[in-house]
């Protein structure tokens, strides 16, 4: 099959530059706000969307996405909204790859076959499930395969080269490289050991390698854009929305622009990155 | 000829972590490559004579056991009933049974040449008995423990300070047990390299639900071994308090093929099951997945997990052990609650009657035996674990009772 993913990361070899992965919360700071929001990504410089399935316990997130999962299902988001947002996105744009990203159990609960089922036919591409790690590919991977959505895996400084093939069997759409051993948003990557460590990756695979956690600024873009095929921004955004939002957390009219003017910024780091280097 | 039954409760888990449906590893990658480590290193410890030998010198001598089984006789002639026995874990070293489990881990760490140690707490007791196997080995040690539990165990607070611990108080969530593991697991993704997580109870990614059940058994072990020598038979039944789950499990696990002996988990039910506000997973929620296990689980329909709550710390935890879940599905084990009133009597039950004052966790479990034991004929032999001394939870009794309790 060849989906969106493909076809997006085909387009960007072409044009040889690397992939904006953009990361919002669905749902924050409420429905509207974030559909429009995600709606206006692609037009800001996103190139692929991560749209995060709000959860209570996010293990692997730091503060600012913990804050935003939290605005969200306070504001009443829950998996049926996530997908009637994919939907709305998905109405229209048909080119842009959707991915959602969170956590295991409001899928489990959900249960998985209605879930394949209801994310397909909204439109999402992949998915990107942070605590099933290949040991429990029976759960969700290998039945999204089978569905026809991409499931992408996290790789990080901790997978060796031995199980690195382990990590890559199932994998699909591209790899997401967690560039440092911490929760989103914590310390910056270091651009030259993370081009070594994609390197290290492709050695393995075919797949498109993303980079992500702790990628904040243009600057930090453009210098991990240059050796990946993707940056990953996610606490930078969510922190947009919540610098913008009223003293009792609603939304205003900066929350929309706060967001797509970073995305702005951060996809013309990324588009200069190449042409800078050579 | 001895023939192994077939279908024994004592076999598992899997390989790959699982009792029936419930276990597994759903952490993280950057975990995983640990959690494999850690599983190997177990393996290696357990076939060690050599590592069992140095666990029994500790326990010995370090911790003091075996603790006693006391036959607690007012108790008894109070309920009318059943002949009690409580297994006196509260006189452990550092006051409740979670010391068993930290050794073996702190051991372990060692071993694998680990130098900083986490842990998350509760009531405190798992963070204290951290902190005390840090301060014996010189080891590094930092324990996650809920904002509103720091304020309502501020004994134990001062214990893990005085032992030389950082204790950090987690501002997130419900801010009590389940955030505390949260923010542990978030340490331990961040610094891999250097650090070992000693999780508190049977739960968590495989290998910890029977990492931490293995090193609780000898709980159960030494009751097999007193109460031939107390009555020359096994006990009729069983009885102990379940948050995780892990004094339970200790002492239930080599009884569980003793098919005539009756198992009673008693969890907390808060304000009461039908209120919204207990910590009852099995009676009150419903399979999920949560800090690297499928369990059963308190939460919403959208599979957001939802707050437990209980009087007693130790017990406010949305969540229970794996192995415990499979045992209620299976029909091994029943599962009943006690409410945080039913806990209260108990706990000044048991004060009075035996000079023993109870931690609110098995109070919980006493709570039951009050319920049970007058239904049972004289001759029925009941064992209870008192997982727990009581003297951290003096504050929260004494504001519940009011002044009447001074």
């Amino acid at each position: 099959m060849t989906g969106r993913i493909e076809r997006r990361f085909a387009a960007l070899e072409k044009e040889n530059r690397a992939a904006l992965v953009t990361f919002t919360m669905a749902g924050d700071p409420d429905y509207a706000t974030a559909v429009a929001i995600l709606k206006a990504l692609p037009k800001a410089g996103a190139d692929i969307i991560e749209l995060g399935m709000p959860f209570t316990d996010p293990m692997a997130d730091g503060p600012a996405i913990q804050a935003a999962g939290l605005r969200a299902l306070k504001a009443g988001q829950n998996m049926k909204k996530t997908l009637a947002a994919v939907r709305e996105f998905r109405a229209g744009d048909e080119a842009t790859p959707l991915v959602l990203m969170g956590y295991y159990n409001p899928i489990y609960v959900y249960g998985v076959d209605t879930f394949l089922a209801d994310a397909k036919a909204a439109g999402v591409d992949g998915l990107i499930v942070v605590d099933l790690p290949p040991e429990e590919d029976a759960e969700l991977c290998l039945p999204a395969l089978a569905t026809g959505v991409n499931f992408i895996r996290l790789a990080t400084p901790t997978t060796d080269d031995k199980r690195l093939p382990t990590v890559l069997t199932n994998t699909s759409g591209f790899v997401y490289y967690v560039s440092i051993t911490g929760i989103t948003g914590a310390a910056a990557p270091n651009p030259d050991n993370v081009k070594s460590a994609v390197e290290r990756i492709k050695r393995h695979t075919k797949l498109p390698v993303c980079v992500g956690f702790g990628v904040r600024t243009a600057e930090q873009a453009r210098a991990i854009a240059q050796g990946a095929d993707g940056v990953v921004v996610g606490s930078a955004l969510v922190e947009a929305v919540r610098q913008s939002l009223s003293p009792d957390a609603k939304s205003t009219a900066a929350t929309v622009p706060g967001v797509t003017e970073l995305v702005h910024a951060l996809a013309q780091g990324v588009r200069s990155a190449r042409a800078s280097c050579r | 000829m001895t023939v192994q039954p077939l279908n024994s409760f004592r076999i598992g888990p899997d390989e790959y972590g699982h009792f029936g449906i419930y276990g597994g590893r759903f952490v993280a990658e950057t975990l995983m490559p640990l959690i494999l480590e850690l599983e190997q290193a177990y393996a290696k410890a357990k076939a060690d004579p050599e590592f069992k030998k140095e666990m029994d010198g500790y326990l010995t001598h370090y911790v003091g056991r075996p603790s006693p089984l006391y036959f607690a006789e007012r108790l008894t002639e109070h309920c009318g009933g059943a002949k009690i026995y409580l297994k006196r874990e509260e006189l452990n070293h550092t006051g409740a049974h979670k010391v068993n489990n930290v050794l073996g881990q702190i051991l372990l760490a060692r071993r694998m040449g680990k130098q900083r140690i986490i842990a998350e707490t509760g009531a405190g007791m798992h963070g204290v008995a951290t902190a005390t196997l840090c301060a014996r080995f010189g080891l590094e040690c930092i324990v996650y423990m809920g904002a509103v539990d720091v304020e309502r165990q501020k004994a134990n607070v001062f214990r893990m300070h005085m032992l030389g611990a950082k204790v950090v108080p987690v501002e997130s969530g419900a801010k009590t047990l389940k955030d505390a593991m949260n923010e542990a697991l978030r340490d331990w993704v961040t610094n891999v390299g250097s650090t070992f997580y000693c999780i508190g109870t049977v739960a968590g990614p495989h290998p910890y639900p029977m990492m931490v059940r293995d090193f609780q058994s000898i709980i159960g072990r030494e009751t097999r071994e007193q109460m031939m020598e107390a009555e020359g038979r096994l006990p009729d039944s069983l009885i102990a308090c379940i948050g995780g789950g892990s004094n339970a499990m200790g002492l239930f696990h080599p009884f569980l093929d003793d098919k005539d002996i009756e198992i009673y988990g008693v969890e907390a039910a808060g304000h009461g099951l039908d209120s919204g506000m207990h910590a009852a997973s099995i009676e009150g929620g419903r399979p999920g997945v949560l800090h690297g296990n499928r369990t059963y689980l308190l939460m919403d329909d959208d599979g957001q997990i939802t707050e437990a709550h209980s009087i007693s710390a130790g017990l406010d935890y949305p969540g229970v052990g794996p192995e415990h879940a499979w045992l209620h599905d299976v029909g091994r084990v029943a599962f009943l609650s006690a409410t945080d009133d039913e806990a209260l009597r108990a706990f000044q039950l048991l004060s009075k009657l035996e000079g023993i004052i109870p931690a609110l966790e098995p109070a919980h479990a006493i709570a039951k035996v009050l319920d049970l034991a007058p239904q049972k004929p004289k001759d029925h032999l009941m064992v209870v674990n008192l997982s727990g001394r009581g003297d951290k939870d003096l504050d929260t009794v004494a504001r519940h009772l009011g002044s009447g309790a001074r």
